[in-house]
């Protein structure tokens, strides 16, 4: 018998337009001390699972058909109070982002105690003391202090930990982990893995483990289910679904992973589904500027750039406490290149690309675009010139489209702002632009909500294309999307840089996808440029500790073989 | 966090040294109150002698800063109409106000909370969709229009409560309290609902629209996944989280009460400092509107250090 056990469970959710089947029919079965991951694309389903089994779904989500087993016993269609009395007692649930899942305004004790004394029978002593041993057992250093803590008081990864503990408080015999890593460093990322590994074992947890990053899977998982479209449409064990996957989505999912053993001149898409995107950047040439670089002279000149940031305010000059986020950093961009930027959270890269396109005033240092001074925001006319030669992709396609905007007013901003076009020449632009990014013309009459991230993110860059710029500056751009999605992203980047002969910094996190983009890259470690060199040498041989433990924590997908080289 | 308290006390003081300034630019600006203070046959002597006497002849700067020095006495100057000080009167009148504003204040905020908490609960049940009608009342009629429905209903038809005034007072020291006596109690009631109806809509609808708000935060969930009791989820979790942006609207609002009590007071004919005022405005009685005014502006800048010294106190974010 398993210790949790799904059958055929449906789950639907009615609407006004009718019922939609969020799962369709999934099987799924865990054991104890096993992890078992559950992979797919946003939208397959794999979250509904998890919140169907805590009994948690979104109202007017049901349980259409099927049954969820504990032990052999049924626990779906328990009534609330019985639900309640197994959830965080029997279940568990580790939410993604370690931010937003603790209460801001507890303290860390408060909520482990509260947790503690609503399940078991035990003292406000033994409850404590309960606490401090499990923030000891999830590797959080000096429990006795930090216990007192509030949650803003750690650091993200310190944070999962505090969430791994609230969900161990009453030994539960399942523990589902939605994504827990997603939001983390890689270095972190590893740890905390490795945490739930260790936990899994030691008190023979089954662990339910959704995420969407294969990496994560093939490094971590006993077993595998692979989903697509709420329907399970591989399952078995890791080392068979990710060696040699059966299903033609999983293969192509799989396909879809960049490597970072090997550098393809493009990413491989899903192509599952017919659901690839023709794109056609290469006819954006025509009507595109010919600027004549000189190969000679840097592009893009970053001299001894330094930016401090206020910590703690106080009344007086000394009471301050000043934070370095950037700390004497320079580099050159050569004209048409890709200038990668990798490094962990706090290491200073997205103030690198703010202090670039002059949103931070410098607190030193100095930048000079094609020979000329760009970093003195007081020069308005210089400011306008160069706003219009570098534009921006940031990470997060739902917060970086103003809402309330139809797609064509977004994309025909700058240039209107710049008055570049008028009349009939923007909307022609705005319709050529979307039409080559692949989203046609009409999606200027909508408005951003209409569009998934992917999509999102495509208005994002032709809203990048729309002066005609010869620098872009992309921050994280894929971070929050899909792989399948990732890869059309990316793909469409390479092809500015190859058709347009655009210029570009490209920040990110992901090594491997670092090492597909882009020919130099530079490593930061806490507001520090630790190494710069060309991508291939900085992959095949690291010069400082620091690059190499980034190297070495990579998720990889080893057993996978290499990809066809797609194109 | 004492670095904090400083620059908000600081800026404080600087708020109440411009507020000031307006309230002693009315003595300049607002007429010649020696006109208004002597009678037809005077003459052009008595009128010098008035002016020396209340200090009106010397430069600007020195009558604000005379000005200031007897304002942080308490000495507020003159009444022109009744001849007493200033303080005095206010300070005879200030009980009455302040008592309509504490009980009406309490049943804003209690009541405010108590039903956004509920509605905010229950979403959709009849309860909450009636509450939500008689609110939407209770936010779009005026308070003179509020107050004297009430009037026509509790005094004229019923004949349960009285329409006007205090009811019997009780001296307590220098203050006079209405809470000791039934007719003082009675009178209470009219007043302080159409006082703290607006407010009480008004909170209730915040509380409601940011407990909803914040039910859908991933802590919540968090707190649902980990199986504490709805009990704890919603009054523990979700209500101290409502309160923080709730607390600035509700402490402006407070404010409010006392300083807008002037249209309930002349409804009511509540013998309070609002009363006090509007009959000052009609005499143009300068000393009185200016205490009124600094009397109000010390108030608004008290709740809001208050206000943000209680954001510190709930939210850990906020300190060190």
């Amino acid at each position: 018998m398993s210790l949790l056990n799904i059958k055929n469970l449906t789950v639907e959710f009615p609407t006004r337009r009718g019922v939609f089947t969020a799962v369709d029919a999934a099987d799924l079965s865990v054991e104890p001390g096993q992890i078992h991951g559950l992979v797919g694309e946003s939208g397959a389903g794999k979250s509904t699972i998890g919140a169907a089994i805590m009994g948690l779904l979104e109202r007017p989500g049901r349980i259409a058909q099927g049954a969820i087993e504990l032990q052999g016993d049924a626990i779906s269609g328990l009534d609330a109070t019985a639900m309640r009395s197994l959830r965080g007692r029997r279940i568990s649930m580790i939410f993604q982002d370690p931010l937003t899942s603790l209460n801001p305004l507890f303290t860390v004790r408060q909520q482990l105690v509260e947790t503690i004394r609503a399940h078991l029978d035990v003292s406000e002593a033994e409850a404590n003391k309960r606490a401090r041993d499990l923030i000891d057992r999830v590797g959080i250093p000096d429990p006795d202090s930090r216990l007192d803590q509030y949650p803003h008081q750690f650091s993200g990864g310190m944070r999962q930990r505090v969430v791994i503990a609230l969900a161990l408080c009453s030994e539960p015999e399942v523990i589902i982990a939605d994504e827990p890593t997603t939001a983390l460093d890689v270095s972190v990322q590893a740890q905390i893995l490795d945490l739930i590994r260790e936990l899994a074992n030691e008190r023979q947890v089954g662990v339910i483990l959704i995420t969407h990053d294969m990496g994560v899977i093939a490094d971590t998982t006993d077993k595998v289910t692979v989903m697509y479209g709420g329907k399970v449409v591989e399952t078995g064990d890791t080392s068979q679904v990710i060696g040699a996957p059966r299903h033609e989505y999983t293969q192509s999912l799989i396909a879809a992973v960049p490597r970072p053993q090997r550098r393809l001149h493009r990413f491989p898409q899903l192509s599952y589904g017919g659901r690839e995107t023709r794109f056609a950047i290469e006819d954006l040439a025509r009507s595109w500027p010919k600027v004549e670089n000189d190969p000679s002279r840097p592009l893009l000149e970053v001299k001894g750039v330094t930016k401090t940031f206020i910590k703690r305010q106080g009344l007086l000059p000394w009471d301050r406490d000043y934070f370095t986020a950037v700390d004497n950093v320079s580099f050159d961009i050569r004209p048409g290149e890709v200038f990668g930027v990798v490094g962990e959270s706090g290491s200073g890269k997205s103030t690198i690309a703010r202090m670039i396109s002059g949103l931070y005033q410098l607190d030193g240092g100095s930048v000079e675009f094609d020979g000329k001074l760009v970093s003195d925001l007081s020069d308005k006319a210089r400011q306008a010139e160069y706003r219009k030669e570098i534009q921006m992709i940031f990470q997060d396609p739902y917060s970086s489209l103003n809402p309330r905007m139809r797609v064509d007013q977004i994309v025909a901003e700058p240039i209107r702002h710049h008055r570049l076009l008028d009349g009939k020449a923007v909307d022609q632009r705005v319709a050529e632009l979307l039409e080559r990014v692949g989203l046609g013309a009409e999606a200027a009459f909508k408005y951003p909500h209409e569009f998934s991230g992917g999509q999102r993110q495509r208005i994002a860059i032709a809203r990048a294309l729309a002066t005609q710029p010869r620098f872009l500056i992309c921050d994280e751009p894929t971070s929050a999307l899909d792989v399948s999605i990732q890869a059309q992203i990316l793909n469409i980047l390479k092809d500015l840089q190859e058709h347009l002969g655009l210029t570009m910094l490209f920040i990110s996190h992901d090594l491997p996808v670092v090492r597909q983009m882009c020919d130099r890259v530079a490593v930061m470690k806490a507001g520090q440029l630790v190494e710069l060199q060309e991508t291939e040498a900085l992959f095949n041989a690291p010069k400082t500790d620091y690059t190499k433990s980034l190297l070495d924590l990579m998720p990889r997908l080893e057993d996978l073989g290499d990809a066809p080289d797609g194109a | 966090m004492f670095s904090y308290i400083v620059r908000r006390v600081l800026q404080s003081v600087i708020v109440l040294f411009v507020v000031g300034l307006v309230a002693f630019a009315m003595f300049n600006f607002v007429g010649d109150p020696i006109d208004n203070m002597l009678g037809q046959e005077r003459t052009q002597e008595d009128i010098d002698r008035l002016r020396a006497q209340l200090g009106l002849d010397q430069p600007f700067p020195v009558q604000y800063w005379k000005f200031l020095m007897n304002a942080a006495d308490g000495n507020m100057g003159v009444s022109y109409r009744q001849g007493r000080p200033v303080t005095d009167i206010i300070a005879e009148r200030l009980p009455a106000t302040l008592e309509l504003a504490l009980v009406s204040g309490f049943l804003a905020l209690f009541f405010g909370i108590v039903l956004g908490v509920v509605t905010a609960i229950r979403r959709d049940g009849w309860l909450t969709n009636a509450v939500m009608t008689v609110s939407l009342v209770g936010v779009s009629l005026p308070t003179f229009l509020i107050g004297i429905l009430l009037i026509y209903v509790f005094s004229v038809e019923l004949d349960l409560l009285p329409s006007f005034g205090r009811g019997e007072v009780v001296q307590v020291g220098n203050w006079t309290t209405g809470f000791l006596t039934a007719s003082g109690l009675k009178a209470l009631i009219l007043p302080a609902i159409t006082l703290g109806l607006y407010q009480m809509t008004l909170i209730m609808r915040l509380v409601r629209s940011e407990m909803m708000e914040v039910l859908r935060q991933d802590y919540v969930r968090f707190a649902r996944a980990r199986g504490l009791s709805e009990r704890l989820i919603n009054f523990r979790h979700a209500l101290k989280n409502t309160m923080v942006p709730v607390i600035t609207v509700t402490g402006l609002q407070l404010g409010s009460i006392i300083a807008f009590a002037i249209i309930t007071e002349t409804v009511f004919q509540w013998p309070g400092v609002g009363l006090l005022f509007i009959n000052a405005v009609q005499f143009v009685d300068v000393p009185v509107m200016a205490a009124y005014l600094m009397m109000i502006s010390v108030l608004f800048v008290g709740i809001n250090l208050i206000v943000d010294l209680l954001y510190v106190a709930i939210d850990p974010r906020l300190r060190g």
